[in-house]
């Protein structure tokens, strides 16, 4: 650093916050603006926050749209059921992920290129594509209940489509692979001596899991539930193509604010409203993480 | 009977012989040194000792019970690691505990056990630090505390110095030593550095390419080595390969690097014609500007190598073959270099090697 002086110093400390602020934090500031305004019909949709009035500039923004969100019970609703199915998707993901992490970093590294190279491989599909072609697997003349036909375990098709199970499969089987990639990295840089310490000092292997596998992994499986659990809650793709009736997540909410009844405003609050929701885990991990890395 | 008992051991990597059908008995009590090169397969006996690693074939006994198949959670052996494996993630007093708590030891025998581990080590006070909080040196101490805290029948140390600087290894040598003799448990300690194993064990094994080379005290290993590469290894030594000839009235050896024929020590009974090896250690060798009366070699000095409590000094035969001397002092007072002198040993300070 002696040889970059105090100004270049500053821009190369200066190129990411720029960077940040121009792509993230400006967006979320003209989605907050919009989330303060009142719905109109024109463009833009929205009445502008200061206008001109009879003494000059006046403040014309409005909490109302948040107002809205707090007292009808259809966004908390929609937002309890996107946590709690991005919840339930990124604890299923932990368990079914974990196993294949593990298996992933203990094979040799020939295979071990290959296993990561097969969870990559979904990524080189449309996420879209690999959306609908759960439908075709799913629907009641799809090909599961076709083979379960065939082979005489069911008599009439299974409601595999547009219910809470396909939603969930369609949520665990976009985001396995977030899950596994940060718990692989984690599990591989595992000290392999200090599992066998565990054994030799009487650990059982549950107990040499519980006792030292699974406390040092544990930045890794924090990172593997945050890049599920977020993306998750928001998700719109897979509850409307996967969802039925029943299935109530935000993003759909929003989906339709937007586009159907062209609320922007109401759309922003509840893009707010999400996001906010959303960061306080995330700090929370990452106080986790640093401690973690402190020590 | 002796408290660990290995027969006819073997474990293969691929195509590769790790350890090749070793048999080895270790007394109560002894503080034993498993010496090699490095991929002499001394560590992988050690693991299949602990049970990280599975035998091909052979048996395990400790201390009557047959541990062969038995996983490593219920041997009655614990090891200290080279890397000395603390869990990074618990502070030292938690890391001594973790062996006493899988057995499901009361809470505050736990603790007086391990006040009495860190008082053994000399690391009382350090109860609350965290593994990447201590020293090298202090890390080692926490790591034998750990292992020792179970009291196990045997202990195993895998190249338990390696780690530290040169004074904390000696240091720490001699409070091995003094840990193993107050806690009376067996010791079998894996090291490639045979001045670490000489000085350390009551009985020392060499291993070389997955076989045991010999086993004895540490004088027998020095004093008597039984193969060529025990003689190479332990030490320094001169090593004269040549055919066994009649010589003047008792059996000699042609020397095919001095290109003359050498005495062995007296009463040596072989058959002649055979090859053999004489070795002399350096510090045997004589060194003298006028020839000697009896058999002695004429050589120019090569280098002199001051090493403190003496020199090593390096000289070159007549046909090129590069020999060595322990002199004690600095010897550059009365040798130069390129001076000529008469190198000759007393013939009983030979050992004859035909292995």
């Amino acid at each position: 650093m002696t040889g970059l002086g105090r100004i270049g110093r500053l821009m190369l400390i200066g190129a990411p916050f720029l960077w940040l602020a121009l792509f993230f934090l400006l967006p979320l500031l003209i989605v907050v603006k919009i989330s303060l305004a009142e719905s109109k019909i024109g463009i833009p949709p929205y009445t502008p926050l200061l206008a001109n009035g009879s003494k000059g500039l006046e403040w014309r923004g409005t909490l109302a749209n948040y107002v809205l969100i707090a007292t009808d019970s259809l966004y908390l609703r929609a937002y309890l059921g996107s946590i709690g199915n991005a919840a339930l998707a990124t604890a299923l993901c932990l368990v079914i992920g974990y196993p294949i992490a593990y298996a992933i970093a203990r094979s040799p590294s020939v295979r071990r290129q290959l296993l990561l190279f097969l969870v990559i491989m979904p990524f080189w599909t449309s996420f879209l594509i690999r959306v609908y072609a759960w439908i075709a697997i799913l629907e009641p003349q799809g090909l599961l209940n076709q083979l379960l036909i065939a082979l005489g375990l069911v008599t009439a098709p299974l409601p595999l489509l547009n219910n809470q199970f396909s939603v969930q499969l369609g949520l665990v089987y976009s985001y396995l692979p977030f899950m596994i990639l940060p718990l692989y990295g984690s599990l591989s840089r595992l000290d392999q001596s200090l599992v066998e310490a565990a054994a030799d000092l009487g650990a059982r292997p549950l107990q040499a899991f519980l006792g030292v596998i699974l406390p040092l992994t544990l930045p890794g499986i924090a990172a593997g539930s945050l890049l599920v659990l977020i993306p998750a809650a928001g998700e719109f793709v897979i509850p409307d193509l996967l969802g039925g009736p029943g299935t109530l997540m935000i993003g759909k909410v929003l989906w339709d604010e937007f586009f159907n009844n062209r609320d922007w405003p109401v759309a922003a609050a509840v893009a707010v409203v999400l996001v906010a929701a959303l960061a306080l885990p995330l700090l929370a991990a990452q106080r986790f993480l640093e401690r973690e890395h402190a020590a | 009977m002796a408290l660990l008992e290995i027969a006819g051991i073997s474990k293969r990597f691929g195509a590769t012989a790790a350890v090749d059908d070793v048999s080895l008995s270790i007394e109560r009590g002894a503080f034993y040194a498993l010496l090699g090169p490095s991929g002499c397969g001394k560590t992988t006996l050690l693991r299949m000792i602990a049970g990280l690693d599975a035998p091909d074939g052979g048996r395990i006994v400790v201390d009557g019970t047959d541990v062969t198949r038995l996983p490593p959670y219920e041997r009655p052996v614990n090891m200290m690691f080279q890397s000395y494996a603390l869990f990074p993630h618990m502070d030292v007093a938690r890391n001594i505990a973790f062996g006493l708590r899988q057995e499901r030891m009361d809470g505050r025998r736990i603790a007086a056990r391990v006040e009495e581990m860190l008082a053994l080590v000399q690391m009382a006070g350090y109860e609350r630090r965290r593994p990447h909080q201590l020293s090298g040196g202090q890390r080692q101490r926490v790591a034998l505390a750990r292992a020792l805290a179970k009291l196990p029948k045997l202990l195993l140390l895998d190249e338990p110095l390696a780690a530290l600087d040169r004074r904390l290894r000696a240091e720490t040598r001699l409070e091995l030593i003094g840990i193993q003799q107050r806690v009376g448990i067996t010791f079998l300690v894996v090291t490639h550095d045979q001045e670490e194993a000489l000085s350390m064990a009551s009985r020392v094994a060499v291993m070389n390419r997955g076989r045991l080379a010999q086993t004895g005290t540490p004088a027998e290993i020095y004093e008597r080595p039984a193969s060529r590469f025990v003689a190479d290894f332990v030490g320094e030594m001169n090593l004269f390969e040549g055919e066994l000839t009649a010589g003047f009235n008792c059996l000699a050896l042609a020397a095919r690097s001095l290109g003359r024929q050498v005495p062995l020590p007296p009463g040596t009974k072989l058959p002649e014609g055979g090859a053999a090896a004489l070795a002399v250690r350096p510090e045997k060798m004589v060194l003298s500007d006028v020839r000697p009366a009896g058999f002695a070699i004429a050589a120019a000095v090569s280098s002199i190598s001051y090493l403190g409590g003496g020199s090593m000094i390096h000289f070159t035969t007549e046909r090129g073959m590069l020999l060595k001397a322990y002199v004690p002092g600095a010897a550059s007072d009365h040798l130069r270099r390129g001076m000529a002198v008469w190198a000759s040993w007393p013939l009983e300070a030979g050992v004859v090697l035909t292995q």
